[in-house]
C-alpha cells in the first residue's frame, strides 16, 4: 500500500485579507478617536492614583488657572446646555443683571464664563476667539465678594433632585487659597461630593493600595 | 484568488509566432510589511487614546458645624498632622504641637510617606487620623499629592483643616531658613 501523496503547498501565505482587517481596524480606531478639545484655558492637572474616569455627562467644571484665575463651565451635551442655560437665568434673576435673552444665549455657546457678574454682558458681545485665559475670571479672592458662592447657589438650584458631577480641574501652580475659596462655596451650598481632575499616575509598589490592588480589591471600596 | 497567470508556458501561442514576449513580472506584492504597520498602527491608536483619558478623584467635604457635640474629636495620639509650606516643603506633628516646637519636624513630599506609614503601622487604626494643613503659600499639586498620599496609604480618616496662626508662623519661619 502506498501512502497517499500530500500535494506540497506554497509556504507562502497570502497577507492581503490580514492587510484588510489590519487596515479595517486602524481606520475604525482613528475615527473613534476623541482629539483632546483645544481648551480655551490651559490647565496642567497634577497626577494621582485615582483610578475612576472623569464623567463627561452633568458635569460642571471649575477650572482653576496657574494665575488663580476661576472660570466655569459645562459639558457640550444638549441637556448640559440647557442646564447652563437654566443657571444664567437664574444668577441673571437673583442678581438682577438685565441681561437680554440674545446675550443668554450667547453665553451658553461661549466655552465659559470667567467674568464677574457685572461684566457677562460684556462676555456675551466677545467672538469666541477672544475668550481665554486673559478674562479677568469669576472673583473668588476673598469671603466679601466671593461670587462663586452664587453660581453654586444656581448650580444647585437647576440640579436640585438630582447630583450634578462637579467636577475641579486645577492647574499644579495654583494657590491653597483659590481653592480654599472654591470648596467654601461647595460647603455654603451643601455640594458636599465633588471630583478633582487630575491625570493618570501608577500606584508605587510595596504600598498598601498596591497590596490591595494586588489582591484584586477596587479603590473605592477602601 | 485572483491570480495572474504568470507562467510562460504557452504564452507564444495566443499572440503568434515571432512576436516577442514582453518578460513578464509577478502581479503579487508581499504584504506582510505592510500588515506589520497597519498593527503598529494600530497598537499605538490603542494606547493613546486609554492614556489621554483624565481621571478623577473624589473628595467629600464633611459639614461645618458650630456645635461642639457635633464635631469629629481626634485622639490626640493617633493624630499626625501634615502642613504644606512653601516651594514643596512639608512639615509634620504628632498628637499635639509642643508650645516650643520641640515636635514639628520638617519632611518633603517623598519621606512623608514614611512617616505615614510609620504612624500607620504604630496606632490603633479607629484613632489614625491624619490632618492636612495647607499654609497659603502650597499649590493645588501639593494639596493632590498628599490627598494622592492618603489614597496610595490607604488613610481612612483624613481632613482638609485650615492651618492655625501659630503653625502658619513656624512654617513660614522655616521655610525661610529652609532656604530656595
Amino acid at each position: 500500500m502506498s501512502r497517499p501523496k500530500i500535494a506540497r503547498k506554497s509556504t507562502n501565505i497570502d497577507m492581503t485579507a490580514m492587510c484588510d482587517v489590519a487596515f479595517l481596524l486602524l481606520s475604525f480606531f482613528i475615527l473613534t478617536t476623541k482629539f483632546k478639545p483645544s481648551e480655551a484655558v490651559p490647565v496642567n492637572t497634577p497626577n494621582s492614583v485615582a483610578a475612576k474616569v472623569a464623567p463627561e455627562k452633568d458635569i460642571v467644571m471649575i477650572s482653576l488657572n496657574n494665575e488663580g484665575k476661576v472660570f466655569i463651565s459645562t459639558g457640550d451635551g444638549a441637556a448640559d446646555k440647557d442646564k447652563k442655560e437654566q443657571i444664567l437665568q437664574s444668577i441673571n434673576n437673583s442678581k438682577g443683571l438685565g441681561l437680554t435673552d440674545a446675550e443668554i444665549k450667547a453665553l451658553v455657546k461661549a466655552p465659559f464664563i470667567g467674568v464677574p457678574f457685572t461684566q457677562l454682558a460684556g462676555q456675551a458681545k466677545l467672538p469666541t476667539e477672544q475668550m481665554n485665559a486673559k478674562l479677568p475670571g469669576i472673583p473668588v479672592q476673598d469671603s466679601t465678594n466671593n461670587q462663586m458662592i452664587d453660581w453654586m447657589r444656581a448650580v444647585a438650584e437647576v440640579y436640585a433632585g438630582t447630583k450634578p458631577n462637579l467636577l475641579l480641574k486645577g492647574d499644579n501652580v495654583a494657590k491653597y487659597p483659590a481653592f480654599k475659596n472654591i470648596i467654601t462655596a461647595f460647603k455654603k451650598n451643601d455640594l458636599m461630593k465633588f471630583q478633582m481632575v487630575t491625570n493618570p499616575e501608577s500606584v508605587p509598589s510595596g504600598t498598601d493600595l498596591w497590596k490591595a490592588n494586588m489582591k484584586g480589591v477596587k479603590q473605592e471600596d477602601l | 484568488m485572483a491570480e495572474m497567470d504568470t507562467s510562460s508556458q504557452g504564452g507564444g501561442h495566443k499572440k503568434g509566432p515571432g512576436v516577442k514576449k514582453g518578460k513578464k513580472m509577478s502581479t503579487r506584492v508581499d504584504l506582510t510589511p505592510m500588515v506589520d504597520l497597519g498593527f503598529l498602527l494600530i497598537t499605538f491608536f490603542i494606547f493613546t487614546t486609554t492614556m489621554s483619558q483624565p481621571t478623577a478623584m473624589k473628595l467629600f467635604l464633611p459639614k461645618d458645624t458650630d456645635k461642639p457635640e457635633e464635631q469629629n474629636k481626634a485622639k490626640e495620639s493617633g493624630a499626625l498632622t501634615i502642613m504644606l509650606g512653601d516651594k514643596n516643603h512639608v512639615y509634620y506633628y504628632e498628637g499635639i504641637l509642643d508650645p516650643a516646637g520641640a515636635n514639628f519636624k520638617s519632611s518633603n513630599f517623598k519621606d512623608i510617606r514614611d512617616v505615614i506609614i510609620n504612624k500607620k503601622r504604630s496606632t490603633d487604626e479607629k484613632d489614625f487620623v491624619v490632618v492636612i494643613k495647607p499654609g497659603d503659600q502650597s499649590t493645588y499639586k501639593n494639596i493632590i499629592d498628599i490627598l494622592d498620599e492618603m489614597s496610595i496609604n490607604v488613610v481612612k480618616k483624613y481632613a482638609l483643616v485650615d492651618i492655625s496662626e501659630g503653625e502658619a508662623q513656624l512654617v513660614k519661619a522655616s521655610d525661610a531658613s529652609a532656604g530656595s
